[in-house]
């Protein structure tokens, strides 16, 4: 099991969970965030004093079966990427377990 | 206005009754209440030639009234918006709470101290304690009853010091903000209201403030100034990030401030009549060009009109035209809008280099401002405006730029003196600053045991 976790671009999140819907996939949690990358941030102004910014960013986080894991990320590469800078990132990890709290089931069973 | 006239008019016994039905608050205290009536009863003296109270001044006065309420919630969102998200209630709070402490105050002896009948000019003394002894109605608005005058005075004696939290915002004990709130509406707000509307020395040598340039605004502002710089910066200022959490609030309070001060100004004329117009068109129209002015500055100094700007550059056009509004014509308030905005942009530009810590720029909106708005009165006020005000420089009367010149002085000297005073007595009492831990802990938990936000 691996744990498939991507920041992306806001504008990104509806294709991709389009994406998902069409192979079959429904978990997933998505958390807003702000960061940067390599673009750096905004520079935002208050009463015309300079401060830098972060930017707004999500990350869609899908724990998945090993076999999943190729098809997932390359549903996020094609609905994420415009080709700019800060089309953001996906770091992939394995998982341990997986409890379904509902039913107590454990592992694969519980993704 | 020195003495106090005593009119008999028509209305005697509706005033009286009014008044009556406002002591009735005290009827618990019955052996208060039937002391209070009786020298209600005894206080009206004949007096021939008044004008009889006007319904329609009246009606406006008492909307104008509560128009001016409206603002300090209004300025409650204003400055809440600004803080950090752990201290939006305890900044809320701060001007909220004076709708309540300072209306109490007022009607027992706020108005009282700033308008009653002494024979000084410093201050009006206690002879209408609980509002008792009034006359029928003010001499600075005959055609409305007093009670009505003395509510809408109310509204700018609550939202003067909440004016000042700006400056102090993120960093004191709630405890230590009320006592010095009291203290300071009493002694310094009710004071220079009584020298510049009231009776006082400044009213007498013809100062003019149309709806509180000094009063309100400078008062406030240099107060602001002094308390930022005694209390000291927030902790981790200039290397936290302190950004505003919630700018929508500023824009909300805003544009509650703005509808508020039509109020606040065109109710001052004390009479639904064409100078209460003429101060409603210059008020809106400073605004607007104000607001219009900072956005072009930010456009040309960053690239980007922001609507913490456009909101900045409109309350610095509020202020500014408060003096002025029933004073001078229209083509001055685009004038006066214009200007402000440029020099409130610059102090707070100074501000930022100078390194002190004004956290939502009260004195470099409200006291520049304020002062910019009290000179510009003795710049470009007309007798052809306002029948009972005076020519400014502009229309060859430079003595009344002097005036302003005096009248400005004298309240940011009082005003910094009195506060630094009442700092003290409040920080060596009670403590004004919260602990540090407190301070990181944000107000609305340490002072409140409350979250504006949760999950």
């Amino acid at each position: 099991m691996k744990k498939v976790e991507a920041i992306i671009r806001p504008s990104a999140l509806r294709a991709i969970l389009d994406g998902l819907k069409v192979v079959g996939y429904s978990g997933v949690t998505v958390t807003e965030v702000s960061g940067h990358g390599k673009q750096k941030g905004i520079t935002e102004s208050y009463r015309g004093q300079s401060v830098e910014g972060l930017l707004p960013k999500l990350v869609v986080t899908a724990v998945v079966d090993d076999k999943k894991v190729t098809k997932i990320v390359n549903i996020i590469i094609k609905s994420a990427r415009t080709g700019e800078i800060g089309d953001g990132k996906i770091f992939i990890s394995p998982v341990t377990n997986v409890i379904r709290i509902r039913t107590g089931e454990k592992g694969k069973k519980a993704i | 206005m020195k003495a106090l006239h005593f009119w008999l008019t028509q209305s005697k016994k509706k005033s009286a009754a009014l008044l009556a039905i406002g002591f009735s608050l005290f009827s618990a205290v019955s052996v208060m209440a039937q002391q209070v009536t009786s020298v209600v009863a005894a206080s009206v003296v004949p007096v021939t030639a008044v004008p009889a109270i006007s319904a329609g001044d009246t009606a406006w006065v008492l909307v104008s009234a509560a128009l001016v309420l409206l603002m300090t919630p209004g300025l409650a969102f204003f400055y809440a918006g600004m803080v950090r998200k752990k201290n939006v209630l305890a900044t809320i709070m701060q001007s909220f709470f004076m709708m309540a402490l300072i209306s109490v105050q007022w009607v027992i002896w706020g108005y009282s101290l700033g308008f009653g009948p002494s024979n000084n000019f410093f201050l009006g003394g206690l002879d209408w304690f609980l509002l008792k002894g009034m006359p029928a109605v003010s001499p600075l608005a005959p055609t409305v009853p007093h009670l009505a005058f003395m509510i809408f005075q109310c509204m700018f004696a609550v939202i003067t010091p909440a004016l000042i939290c700006g400056a102090f915002a993120e960093r004191v004990k709630f405890t230590g903000f009320v006592v010095f709130s009291l203290l300071w509406a009493t002694f310094v707000y009710d004071v220079i209201c009584h020298w510049v509307w009231g009776g006082g020395y400044f009213g007498s040598i013809g100062a003019l403030d149309f709806a509180g340039g000094t009063v309100v605004h400078m008062s406030s502002g240099y107060s602001a100034l002094t308390l930022a710089l005694l209390l000291g910066k927030r902790k981790g200022y200039g290397k936290e990030s302190m950004v505003p959490h919630n700018l929508t609030l500023v824009l909300l309070g805003t544009g509650l401030l703005w509808f508020g001060w039509f109020g606040f100004n065109a109710g001052s004329a004390g009479a639904a009549n064409a100078l209460a117009c003429n101060a409603f068109v210059t008020t809106n129209t400073a605004t607007a060009m104000a607001a219009l002015t900072w956005c072009l500055i930010e456009f040309i100094h960053h690239g980007k009109a922001t609507t913490l700007g456009a909101a900045s550059g409109a309350v610095a056009g509020l202020v500014a035209i408060t003096p002025a509004c029933g004073f001078v014509d229209v083509s001055a308030s685009l004038c006066i809008g214009a200007i402000v905005s440029l020099l409130c942009y610059s102090a707070i530009q100074v501000k930022i280099r100078l390194g002190y810590d004004d956290s939502l720029d009260t004195f470099g909106v409200h006291g520049v401002g304020g002062t910019f708005g009290a000179l510009a009165t003795g710049l470009w006020a007309l007798k052809s405006i306002n029948s009972g005000g005076a020519d400014g420089l502009f229309a060859g009367n430079p003595a009344q730029f002097f005036i302003q010149l005096k009248t400005v002085g004298a309240t940011a000297l009082w005003s910094v003196s009195v506060t630094i005073i009442l700092y003290y007595l409040v920080e060596k009492t009670i403590g004004f600053r919260v602990s540090p831990r407190d301070e990181e802990l944000g107000l609305d938990l340490s002072q409140h045991g409350e979250e504006g936000y949760h999950i």
